[in-house]
């Protein structure tokens, strides 16, 4: 296939020594090629393009939400070149049929490699296995599967699942949510939840799942991968599986590395989330552990929600914030400003380790000629005050709306294409 | 915070503003008017002093003390608060209520006199006029004023009053009473000085 | 520029608070009258918005406001996390339409009150009337003004407050503003029935009941739901009554001028015994006149002038 060539002037590669990169036929090349289309890339980073081990598009079911089409234009508008699909659609991704569907669906929309997640248990109720080696075989090429919006809390199936992905490959993501611990619950359980009422989600009930499943990952020698994982004590449990060689894998969401509860005063549904907003300390703790790479990703949870959803009181609102055009510039606010991370470090965290766990051959690799052109350019110096009404997505529920954010994203290449230039995402 | 109901939002400096009735003054004032009040009414047998809060309240004690003196017997006192019937409340934040005490005899068929330490544009009696209405019947109101400073809204007028003080609308009119402002005279001044 | 909504106690300085007394202390003499009315609220409108059943509170701000010559509207809004009606926001909208000048809400879900005063639906001054496990606000001060008459004062006073805290927005709002007041709080209640965090809050507390009693100058029972022993608060009603239960014994542990308050309805036999409740030293019938004065002051305080009252910096404002 022969499309527009590139070559990228003098962008610093991995936030490093500025280069050179040439593009063409969906690959990097050793040299430019006649015709090619220059994009003075002076003083932007050159990142390999990002991996979300964690996204919620909607389609089937919700499209009033959002859309494979759009959820995907936003991802590419965020500087992503691949997205998991978590399977809460409605009809719920626990067959081939639906996942081949939503994989077909990215496919034609263009603008990023949507990998389907297969559901655990069947509508995921936590009662059955679903067909995980039909949704495997199928042309989605199903390898995370997840009940992810509830947890797997049932010990014995959470082992047979372990176990029985084994067979192709496939890792296990747990959402953590002891569900007997957190009925009703609306918001991280501590003084706040006590003085404005509202019904806690201690941190144990995370906690508790991780340390049961770390312990079983390393009994069947299965992949275990945990999402969202949002408090300091679910740190340190995975610190500690990691630390006797367990096959665990961990991901924190940007609102996690930025948002405490305190945001949750005026009862503003915008900060509803699931698992919820936590304290200083735990955000403190989520950004050591994702230096010290003990947190292996930034996965962004993109949760969107239609304007009434969140427009009500509190207890009905429903839980969930968007995440991918925004996450890079968070990610750069929390780590890098602070000294937490390099850009290598954020290529590590938001492509390298995302692609390697969710086995995605064709992104997070180096920049060597031959490895398919996956890649973002960002202006590291720009800054951008988030508006919700000019985002990609079809939702606006953005806890960042009127927030000022560094960086921003110039390109994005997806298998040498330009889903994004200029800063604006390219019609197709 | 405690707000009084006369509160004064910038009071007149009193080494600018002038004195013009002084302590000597407003006793004598006052005696007058206590005299007045019993011989008008023939000895003040069915009256009722009510002040308004806050210095009109304090005059009327003053009053009754008075008339205790030189009738031998004491009338019954006490207060009207008229905050909740102003028709200028949307003009200013809601302001806290004064007391207001009915003594045990109530107003039925009796003679109400009010008490107040100013009759400017006299809406404050007006005020007073509809109180008295919701409390009961009295047989007749007077109004009785330590000064009256002219410039009328209403078509009200005080039955006794201390002084007859001719003032332009530029000015202000306070009356400092030793109870509530450590001593007694009237002041007139600019406003805002 | 005053605040326009009575959304927490914990709002309030302590001159608010005393201000929102003395007011009701004045007003408290309507009731006595042959004409129960005052012209001050005349051709304002007050919606009662309750998205759960009260009729003890709904008829009290009713009278309230129609003793201020208000006009009053009650609005029974149906609609639950279970029957979806129409929405807090589409709701909110009709009264915006109908120009109502104060909402008085009482809602199922915690921070229903301040979505409704902040979230930009309507122009009007909020009052909470009660949101879910939050607060209550006028509650709690008619409490307060009842202790002052009772007591003389609430400044030093002891007061315990018993039962299931977790669940209470009474007891909430009574720990804001006695502590401001200047109270001792303790509340008592089993570990289960006081909320996370309670070591944080400005007052003590107490997993046993007869030690506090013979410090007290008043306790104030709150009603426990026998709901809450199927989600193993506690184990049954007998032991639950027996550990924190006021009756006669406890109440003869009490010193002689002590109160028992209740902020209704009561399981009478439960936290409560009909003995006690009837007893003269309770204040239960007090309570709920004094809730129509304190009403009438919060809605005079907040509606009557050209901002409200309460909330506001006045320069030379007495601390």
């Amino acid at each position: 296939m022969s499309g527009t060539s590139y070559v990228i002037k003098g962008a610093q590669l991995l936030g490093g020594e500025a280069g050179d990169l040439y593009v063409s036929d969906g690959v990097y090349a050793e040299d430019a090629v006649r015709g090619a289309q220059v994009v003075d890339a002076a003083g932007l980073i050159a990142l390999p393009g990002l991996v979300d081990l964690h996204t919620h598009l909607r389609e089937p079911g919700r499209e009033d939400a959002e859309t494979v089409l759009t959820g995907t234009r936003a991802a590419a508008a965020g500087g992503f070149t691949a997205v998991h699909a978590m399977a809460n659609t409605d009809p719920v991704a626990d067959t081939a049929g639906v996942v081949e569907q939503v994989w077909r669906l990215g496919r034609e929309a263009g603008y990023c490699d949507v990998r389907p997640v297969g559901a655990v248990t069947v509508g995921l109720k936590g009662e059955r296995l679903a067909e995980l080696g039909a949704m495997a075989d199928s042309a989605a090429r199903v390898r995370v599967f997840s009940d992810d919006g509830h947890c797997v809390s049932d010990a014995a199936l959470m082992r047979r699942a372990l176990e029985y992905v084994k067979a192709f490959g496939g890792v296990v993501a747990q959402h953590a949510q002891e569900p007997r611990l957190t009925e009703g619950a609306q918001m991280n359980e501590g003084e706040l939840s006590g003085v404005l009422g509202l019904q806690g989600w201690p941190a144990v009930a995370e906690e508790a799942i991780i340390a049961r499943d770390v312990l079983l990952a390393a009994h069947t020698g299965s992949r275990l991968h945990i999402c969202h994982l949002s408090t300091a004590g679910s740190v340190e449990i995975v610190r500690w599986a990691k630390a006797r060689g367990y096959p665990v894998t961990a991901e924190v969401t940007p609102h996690h590395l930025l948002l405490t509860e305190d945001l949750i005063h005026g009862y503003d549904p915008i900060y509803k989330v699931n698992p919820p907003l936590r304290s200083a300390a735990d955000v403190e703790a989520v950004r050591a552990g994702l230096a010290d790479g003990t947190i292996d990703a930034v996965a962004t949870d993109h949760a969107p929600h239609p304007v009434e959803a969140k427009d009500c009181e509190w207890a009905v609102a429903a839980m969930g914030m968007l995440g991918l055009e925004t996450a890079l510039s968070v990610v750069q606010r929390t780590m890098v400003e602070t000294g937490l991370l390099d850009w290598a470090g954020v290529a590590d965290r938001m492509s390298v380790r995302p692609a390697r766990i969710g086995g995605l051959a064709e992104h997070g690799r180096p920049f060597e000629a031959g490895a398919p052109a996956n890649l973002v350019l960002v202006d590291p110096a720009a800054s951008r005050v988030i508006e919700p009404g000019a985002l990609q997505s079809l939702s606006r529920n953005t806890p960042y709306a009127g927030m000022k954010l560094p960086g921003a994203v110039v390109a994005t290449l997806l298998h040498g294409s330009a889903t994004v230039l200029d800063g604006r995402v390219v019609e197709r | 915070m405690t707000m009084q109901s006369g509160a004064r939002s910038s009071g007149l400096d009193p080494t600018v503003a002038r004195a013009v009735l002084d302590a000597p003054a407003i006793d004598r004032a006052l005696t007058r008017i206590a005299h007045e009040i019993l011989e008008r009414t023939g000895g003040a047998e069915d009256a009722v002093l009510l002040g308004i809060p806050t210095r009109g309240a304090v005059l009327c004690r003053r009053l009754g003390e008075l008339i205790t003196r030189f009738e031998g017997r004491s009338i019954p006192l006490g207060s009207l608060d008229v905050t909740m019937y102003r028709d200028d409340l949307r003009l200013k934040p809601a302001r806290a209520l004064g007391r207001t005490e009915i003594p045990s005899g109530g107003i039925d068929g009796r003679l109400v006199i009010l008490v107040d330490d100013v009759l400017f544009s006299g809406r404050t009696v007006r005020a007073a006029l509809d109180a008295l209405n919701d409390l009961g019947r009295p047989r007749a109101i007077q109004l009785a004023v330590l000064v009256d400073r002219g410039h009328r809204e209403l078509p009200i007028r005080a039955d006794y009053v201390g002084k007859n003080l001719p003032t332009s609308l530029r000015e202000a009119v306070e009356v400092h009473l030793s109870e509530t402002d450590g001593r007694d005279c009237v002041l007139l001044g600019i406003k805002g000085e | 520029m005053g605040k326009r909504h009575l959304l927490s106690t914990a709002d309030l300085t302590v001159d608010d608070a005393n201000l929102i007394l003395d007011t009701a202390q004045e007003l408290s003499t309507i009731a006595g009258r042959a004409i129960k009315k005052l012209p001050t609220l005349r051709g304002r409108t007050v919606v009662n918005l309750f998205f759960e059943d009260s009729t003890r509170t709904r008829i009290s701000f009713e009278t309230a406001a129609k003793r201020l010559s208000a006009d009053v509207i009650n609005f029974s809004a149906k609609g639950s996390s279970v029957s979806k009606g129409e929405s807090l926001k589409d709701t909110a909208l009709t009264l915006e339409a109908m120009g109502a000048d104060a909402v008085v809400v009482r809602h199922w879900a915690s921070g229903g009150a301040h979505r409704l005063a902040n979230a930009g639906w309507i122009h009007s001054s909020v009052v909470n009337a009660g949101d879910g496990t939050h607060e209550h606000p006028t509650q709690a001060l008619l409490d307060a003004y009842t202790l002052r008459q009772r007591l003389g004062s609430v400044a030093g006073r002891h007061v315990a407050i018993v039962g299931d805290v977790l669940h209470s927005r009474v007891a909430r709002s009574n720990v804001h503003l006695l502590s401001t007041l200047g109270a001792e709080v303790t509340l008592v209640g089993p570990p289960t029935l006081l909320p996370h965090g309670v070591e944080s809050w400005p007052c003590a507390y107490s997993y046993e009941l007869d030690p506090v009693l013979p410090k007290c100058d008043a306790v104030m029972m709150l009603r426990v739901q026998r709901e809450r022993m199927n989600q193993a608060f506690f184990p049954t009603e007998r032991e639950y009554s027996r550990r924190y239960g006021l009756q006669a014994a406890r109440m003869a542990m009490l010193p002689e001028h002590a109160v028992v308050m209740h902020p209704g309805p009561m399981n009478r036999g439960l936290e409560i015994s009909a003995e006690v409740a009837d007893s003269v030293r309770s204040t239960i019938t007090e309570q709920v006149a004094n809730g129509v004065s304190v009403r009438m002051a919060v809605l005079y305080l907040l509606l009557g002038g050209a901002e409200s009252a309460i909330g506001n910096e006045e320069e030379g404002s007495a601390r």
